[in-house]
């Protein structure tokens, strides 16, 4: 059969694209630009800036001095890439076979699926219509092959469908840039006088060649058919997705839980067959009578295993009100993660934190009271108690430095220090007794005082003097006053910890 | 009682408490098992601390992990540095709810992957004390129960009830100043066992278990004597 494509132009792409998200835009010129060289360089015209004569590589103080009220934007790489990438993705409902044709074209594959539409012309029609409707200039050509539909849709005056077996005849008329070619080869072209490509195509092919290099040769070969040029499809990731419909509706845990194995089953052998492993699922339910319920949960690491998820959902499945009866259940994976390579031990050497069995526990742990609140510490490099140490990212996180336990530290310590009544001989001594809760304690031992600043980059307020202080029961606390020794005024003592 | 299996493999010795070892049946230190502290005020919960700190330590060694599991956690954790244990390989499950607290603390002694699982509760009866011995004896995890209200105690399953109590601190000769953690430490219940009571001290990074005080019963020295 013979292939026919389809090639798409969009010359306003990225400013056709804001116009749309901003519609007060679309009667002003503006540009978009970026540094080149320490000097400001139109990367993209608007339309209307095109009109007024603003060109592409031209510097923004002469864009200015053309159109002196043009907004300029900056510009952001890989733009262009991302919205060809989403406009391929919207035209998969016409070809399946999409490719992006860099810097602002695609090309479509249209081979066998234009009688679906009613012919050629109506396809094209369509597709164009539904493009521009939201705000986009495109242009759109039909030929044997995707480089003579490209230059029918760039330098073609208005023949926009070119007929099987007879691109030549097409082609005549256009100008040699209509054969993608570098703008080095174009301008030589021009010196010779070769306006068009009627002027060159029947010179000997040797003659070409030594003239203009392969490059020439192998575009002509590609344009006419004679060569074949192979596109590069794009290709979307397939969502992790089941579904599964019932045709009498689910009203039972024991209903729901069985829905679910089937879903896992099949969800688990696909993550098996890719080697991808979940991280983080959503169980939708419908019900009969319209209303959705989304059930997520979470792991610590990438998982595969159908029992480990399923116990997950378990945990969830009580809170699943099934009403008048679930008639749709489905489950997505919403985040998958590479399994890592894992090997299997010969015998147990005692358990470690990174053990799967430890993380499946957190697993279930989490998802009934919460990711947040299970916990793990790993030292922070601070001198102030509450600061020295800080919430591990993950569970395999190894501390970056030493707990310090040059000094002694409470076993207990309260989140907030509570003020007591102390009696100090004389500034600088540990006090002699502290009233703590309507107690008195007499202290027999201490040490200190354990001066420990603020952070001032941190926050600001008053020093730390700490006392390690037993009393004669023998409970040892941690007191401090805060700030500098200041006779009788106000009351500065705080007991902040227990030691063991 | 159904299922009960006295003492650990007879390999494991806890350094430093060969003398309160004494006291448990066939002189091991029973690993496996529940054990229940009663902790009488905050300065009761530091000292509890400081010792089942020093237990984890010998416990977890080099690698292992533990949780402990609570509703309001005071614990600092650098300061189970200085008891042995490392901070960073200790999971706190900071949870809401009492039901919680059981249901995760069972959810964790069925997991063989954890050296020993820390709860600091109010309350427990004994048939809830009975569900987690039915899940430590499958998976050989060490159970500490904290329990915060010595005043409604009652009977559990736990195969020793300890209460650690703070002591005037050992200062080396002539030396000022506070000295080493000290603890009177008693054992109140102990299944298949002699009840007693001890001081220990921790210095320089292991325990000190020091005379036993006076009217504490008597054990027999062999610490032979079979189990039931």
């Amino acid at each position: 059969m013979q292939k026919r494509f389809l090639s798409l132009w969009f010359p306003f792409l990225v400013s056709d694209w804001l116009c749309i998200r901003r519609p007060e835009l679309k009667e002003s010129a503006f540009v978009f630009a970026g540094l080149v060289r320490g000097r400001k360089i139109v990367s993209m015209a608007s339309a209307l800036a095109a009109r007024k004569g603003i060109t592409a590589k031209m510097t923004v103080a002469d864009a200015r001095a053309l159109v002196p009220e043009l907004d300029v934007f900056d510009e952001e790489p890989g733009r262009e890439q991302r919205l060809l990438r989403a406009l391929a993705k919207w035209c998969v409902r016409f070809s399946p076979f999409v490719a992006v044709d860099s810097p602002e074209g695609l090309f479509i594959d249209i081979s066998g699926c234009t009688h679906l539409w009613g012919g050629e012309a109506a396809y094209l029609d369509d597709l164009l219509l539904r493009l521009s409707k939201p705000g986009y200039t495109v242009y759109g050509a039909i030929a044997d092959t995707p480089g003579a539909a490209w230059a029918m849709v760039r330098c073609g005056r208005n023949k926009m469908i070119v007929e099987s077996g007879s691109i030549t005849e097409a082609l005549l008329p256009l100008p040699p840039g209509a054969l993608r070619l570098d703008h080095i080869l174009i301008q030589r072209f021009a010196k010779l006088g070769l306006n068009r490509i009627a002027d060159f195509i029947s010179m000997p092919r040797s003659v070409l060649r030594r003239r203009f290099g392969e490059s020439l040769l192998q575009r002509l070969a590609q344009t006419l058919g004679q060569e074949d040029e192979y596109l590069e499809p794009v290709v979307f990731p397939d969502p992790f997705h089941e579904r599964l419909p019932c045709l009498e509706p689910i009203k039972t845990a024991v209903g729901i839980e069985v829905a679910v194995k089937k879903l896992l089953e099949m969800l688990c052998k696909r993550l098996k067959d890719e080697g991808v492993g979940l991280r983080k699922a959503i169980l939708t339910v419908f019900r009969i009578d319209g209303k959705k319920i989304r059930t997520l949960i979470g792991t610590n690491r990438a998982v595969q295993s159908e029992e480990h998820i399923f116990k997950l959902f378990e945990l969830k499945i009580p809170g699943i009100a099934p009403g008048m009866g679930i008639e749709l259940f489905t489950l997505d994976a919403q985040q998958t993660e590479k399994m890592p390579l894992q090997n299997e031990a010969l015998w147990k050497t005692g358990a470690t934190i990174d053990d799967g069995e430890v993380a499946s526990l957190l697993d279930r742990l989490a998802c009934r009271i919460g990711s947040d609140r299970i916990r793990r510490y790993v030292p922070a490099e601070h001198f102030w108690p509450e600061r020295s140490f800080r919430l591990a990212a993950s569970i395999i996180e190894k501390p970056a430095s030493n707990w310090a336990p040059e000094r002694p530290r409470p076993v207990q310590l309260l989140n907030q220090p509570e003020k007591i009544e102390v009696t100090a001989p004389i500034p600088d001594y540990p006090p002699m007794l502290f009233r703590y809760k309507g107690q008195t304690h007499h202290i027999s031992k201490a040490d200190g005082p354990e001066r420990i600043e603020r952070e001032w980059w941190l926050e600001s307020g008053e020093h730390r003097d700490y006392y390690h202080v037993e009393d004669k029961e023998g409970r040892r606390y941690w007191l401090f006053r805060s700030g500098h020794y200041r006779g009788d005024s106000g009351n500065q003592w705080f007991i902040h910890g227990f030691f063991a | 009682m159904q299922g009960f299996k006295p003492g650990g493999t007879g390999t494991t010795k806890m350094p430093g408490l060969e003398v309160i070892e004494q006291a448990f049946p066939n002189a091991i230190f029973p690993l496996g098992a529940v054990h229940e502290f009663i902790c009488e005020g905050q300065e009761g919960s530091a000292a509890s601390g400081g010792f089942i700190g020093g237990l984890l330590g010998l416990l977890m060694q080099e690698t292992g992990a533990c949780l402990w599991i609570s509703t309001s956690r005071k614990l600092f954790p650098p300061a189970l540095e200085s008891f042995g244990a490392a901070p960073h390989r200790v999971i706190f499950a900071d949870v809401d709810k009492e039901k919680d607290l059981l249901w995760a603390t069972e959810e964790a002694l069925k997991c063989e992957g954890l050296s020993a699982v820390i709860t600091e509760l109010r309350d427990i009866t004994f048939a809830q004390s009975r569900r987690l011995q039915l899940a430590v004896e499958k998976s050989r995890v060490t159970s500490f129960i904290m329990r915060k209200d010595p005043a409604r105690l009652s009977s559990t399953t736990s195969v020793a009830r300890w209460k650690i109590l703070p002591a005037p601190s050992v200062n080396e000769a002539g030396l000022p100043g506070v000295g080493f953690p000290h603890w009177q430490v008693e054992l109140l219940k102990v299944r298949n066992g002699y009840p007693g009571c001890w001081e220990v001290t921790w210095s320089a990074g292991k325990f000190e278990t020091q005379q036993k005080r006076s009217g504490a019963l008597t054990i027999p020295l062999d610490g032979q004597r079979k189990t039931g």
